[in-house]
């Protein structure tokens, strides 16, 4: 039932034409050291909407997804080219704080990691640390409104204190999601953030991710073709660090311009 | 069945059969195997096992008697003519009282026969030098009881407290048979039996001669043989002593009649018990014997009809404490004075020349003040370049260098970190000598790349998803490691710190190169003040020759040990506590 609810949405998505480009690449190359891992990306993704990036393992959707945020910084032999710009300011600017790039810019990961601290500490920490709120009852106005928008808070509102690692692995995942969109970003990256998850943990964080389009631009990477038909409007194929194909989701998935996609997608390799 | 395993596959897989012998056999030597290996396993824990429990057990039958003390109860007389001859009770006029006089007219009232100079300094020796100064603090706490009698434990001596611990000589009793008619002259005594009371004793005796005559001829058979001409006349007179002495021995034991004198310096002491008396049997013949009266019998006494014979094993010239001492201990502890109490001295109080005084407080101070300073340096210090290797620092050639030498600074000997800290501390920096503050700084050199290393594999441990999911919601690098890295390292931090300080309170070599070897009294108040450590004093109190520092110094390895035990305990502790799963 939760799976179909999105699919039934896809045909009334209006994001269809393109609007202003939230996220636009061009020319992105990210080297590991010798190897040439992303080569020459250019892509668009626009605002609302849920952008999937499907491919084969290694094919760099999840560097290029690092990219948006700058975590590849953390690697220190990771070198990146090209220009990447959110609202039409470039993110690689020397001049730009790479912090306030990550809180405007919120991720969540393949593998659930909470903070071995409480619920409410998980989510209450970044806007802590950004000063988001004056006094002890706007954080937990904070904490609460986005929990309640991760679909989480009917399920731990009564143990609010009790550890975010004692949850289970779905709800460790919506718990990460409200601590990311606790921050208030406009983009949301998703690292393959289902696949650590059981088929009715994976229902519900894809109805999640459906009703967050509304009011944030979501970047999604997947290796489930039927996910990135599910929940996103637009899709971008990746193939051996190249970006192959990127389009609306409804074109890709039945009518993919490139033989390589059709190969994908119809499960011929990958 | 095997002929079917054996039989050559028809396609391009080989079959094979695994219930074939052949197979079986391969089965059963690899459990053989296995069961042998378990045992070697079982065997090596049992083994380190006993060795573990042998040492133990031996220090702590060694140490045990360090901590209990003897001490004879006693009423004194506190006459304030002696203390506070002014009457104003003043601190300093009372600190100056003769509080020695006072013990000592009280302790020697137990034994008024005792009137020679030379026997009366003896039996004052059996007092400790300490016991003056108990009183005095008991004094100083309370000037009231000035004028009072005062029951006092007044704390033996080395000496004496060994006698009681059962270190200064084995002793047997067995009852005399037959009354004996006392003929007291002065302190001389003739005890005269009616039948043959002493036969057993004189036949005791020589059977002793007899084994004298056995050593004598034993040494003889050893000098070089006589040369032909005989040159030597040194050697030759030395073998016409001994055979004319293994002659005489040899008379002597067997004229069973013949009275025997007591050689002090060779045979048992025998002591006649009766009456509260103890007479020191100095000749003895079958019917009598002759004495020396060391304590006066409560009563004067012209006939024993009971009577015990005590013989004290170790002959007297071989052991400090003499009949006379033995006898006056055993006298009161007939007369119930005498009191086994817990030696919270030993606790107390600071080193000391005198055995029965001496405690480890200094060295605990000074233990705790090194420690104190190795911990405030090493801390921050390891902590934070463990940070800065593990999470900031570029990795290139330089930082490769400086882990390589991090963990080579760990394997140096640590008396070279000894020398260093003298060469850098004492003679450059111009620090204290026996401080502290010098050898936490040294041990801290020591701690650190234990603490580092530690630290850096705590860090590393932590998963990386933490980090990234603190900069995914826009923390600095900074905020990432402190907020949420190094607190779910500390568990591990912790560990190795405290392991480190363990480290560190059992070390010995490089503090004897900074002088906390010295013999200090004062317990130390300061990090800049003199002191000593425990594995030091340690070793400052084994390599003494009284007896009773035997005992402390077993007593204080305990101690040392307990302190290891509890600080590896509450590392366990810590790591079981916090470990956290991911």
């Amino acid at each position: 039932m939760s799976l179909a609810s999105p699919m039934v949405q896809e045909p009334a998505s209006v994001s269809e034409p393109d609007v202003a480009a939230k996220v636009a690449a061009r020319s992105v190359n990210v080297y590991y050291g010798e190897k040439h891992a992303l080569k020459d990306v250019s892509v668009d993704i626009p605002a609302r909407a849920v952008t999937a990036f499907i491919g084969p393992s290694g094919c760099g959707k999840s560097t290029f997804l690092r990219c948006i945020n700058r975590m590849n910084d953390t690697i220190p032999i990771c070198r990146v080219t090209g220009d990447i710009t959110i609202d039409a300011k470039d993110i690689y600017d020397p001049r730009l704080d790479v912090v306030l790039l990550r809180a405007r810019v919120g991720m969540v990961f393949q593998k659930p990691n909470p903070f071995p601290k409480s619920i409410y500490e998980n989510v209450a920490y970044g806007p802590r640390l950004h000063g988001m709120a004056r006094n002890k009852t706007e954080l937990d106005e904070i904490v609460v409104g986005s929990l309640k928008r991760a679909s989480l808070f009917e399920e731990v509102k009564d143990r609010l204190n009790d550890q975010g690692t004692g949850l289970s692995g779905g709800q460790q995942q919506r718990l990460c999601i409200a601590r990311a969109i606790a921050v208030s970003p406009e983009v949301i990256l998703m690292d393959e953030p289902c696949s650590a998850l059981d088929p009715i943990a994976t229902a519900k964080i894809e109805e999640l991710i459906d009703e967050l389009r509304t009011n944030f631009t979501i970047v999604i990477v997947t290796h489930s073709m039927q996910q990135a038909a599910r929940v996103s409007q637009r899709t971008a194929f990746f193939h051996l660090g190249s970006l192959v194909e990127e389009g609306s989701t409804e074109q890709i998935f039945t009518n993919p311009k490139d033989k390589r996609t059709q190969d994908y997608i119809t499960g011929r390799f990958g | 069945m095997t002929d079917t395993s054996i039989a050559p596959p028809a396609t391009g897989t080989r079959t094979f059969d695994y219930g074939s012998d052949e197979a079986l056999a391969r089965v059963k030597r690899r459990y053989q195997a296995e069961g042998r290996f378990k045992l070697y396993g079982l065997l090596a824990v049992l083994f380190a096992g006993a060795f573990v429990f042998v040492l133990l057990a031996d220090i702590v039958r060694k140490g045990m008697p360090a901590f209990f003390e003897h001490r004879v109860v006693m009423t004194l007389d506190l006459d304030a003519s002696l203390i506070d001859p002014t009457g104003r009770r003043e601190v300093d006029a009372l600190r100056n009282g003769d509080y020695n006089k006072i013990v000592m007219d009280a302790w020697r009232a137990n034994f008024p026969e005792v009137t020679q100079r030379a026997e009366r300094r003896r039996l004052e020796a059996l007092v400790s030098s300490g016991a003056a100064d108990d009183l005095r603090g008991a004094i100083l706490r309370d000037p009231s009881l000035i004028g009072k009698k005062l029951r006092f434990p007044v704390l033996l001596s080395d000496d004496a407290d060994l006698h009681f611990k059962g270190l200064s000589t084995g002793m047997s009793a067995v009852a005399g048979n037959g009354a004996l008619d006392v003929q007291v002259n002065g302190r001389e005594v003739t005890l005269i039996g009616s039948g043959q009371p002493f036969a057993t004793i004189l036949a005791d005796v020589k059977a002793g001669l007899l084994r004298d005559a056995d050593r004598a001829n034993a040494e003889l058979a050893r000098l070089p043989a006589s040369q032909q001409g005989g040159q030597n006349v040194a050697l030759d007179a030395k073998r016409a002593e001994l055979t004319a002495r293994v002659a005489d021995l040899k008379r002597r034991a067997g004229d069973a009649g013949g009275a025997e004198m007591i050689d002090f310096a060779a045979m048992p002491s025998r002591i006649v018990r009766a009456e509260g008396a103890f007479i020191q049997l100095r000749e003895i013949g079958p019917a009598s014997a002759k004495g020396f009266l060391l304590v006066a019998p409560q009563r004067a006494i012209t006939r024993l009809d009971a009577w015990t014979v005590t013989t004290f094993a170790t002959p007297e010239s071989n052991r400090k404490a003499s009949d006379a001492d033995i006898a006056w201990l055993e006298s009161l502890n007939a007369r119930g004075v005498i009191e086994k109490a817990f030696a919270t001295r030993f606790f107390t109080s600071g080193d000391s020349r005198e055995p029965e005084l001496a405690g480890i407080r200094g060295a605990l101070i000074g233990s705790a003040l090194t420690l104190l300073v190795t911990l405030i340096v090493c801390l921050p210090l390891g902590v934070g370049a463990a940070v800065y290797l593990e999470e900031f620092a570029p990795k290139n050639r330089l930082t490769d260098i400086l882990e390589v030498n991090i963990n080579n600074l760990a394997a140096v000997p640590s008396i070279v970190f000894g020398l260093l800290g003298l060469a850098m501390f004492l003679n450059f920096f111009g620090l204290p000598r026996s401080a502290p503050l010098v050898g936490g700084l040294v041990l801290a050199l020591l701690v650190l790349p234990t603490i580092i290393i530690a630290s850096r594999a705590a860090l590393s441990a932590v998963p990386p998803s933490i980090k990234e999911a603190a900069l995914g919601v826009g923390a600095s690098h900074q905020q990432a490691i402190f907020h949420h890295v190094l607190p779910l390292a500390m568990p591990g931090i912790m560990t190795g710190t405290i392991i480190g300080m363990a480290h560190a309170l059992g070390e010995t070599a490089p503090l004897l190169m900074i002088g906390m070897v010295a013999f200090i009294v004062d317990i130390p108040q300061a990090v800049t003040d003199p002191g000593t450590v425990l594995p030091v004093q340690i070793y400052l109190w084994s390599d003494l020759p009284e007896i009773a520092f035997q005992a402390k110094t077993a007593g204080a390895i305990l101690v040392l040990l307990a302190f290891l035990f509890i600080m590896n305990g509450a590392a366990i502790l810590l790591r079981r506590r916090f470990e956290r799963r991911w």
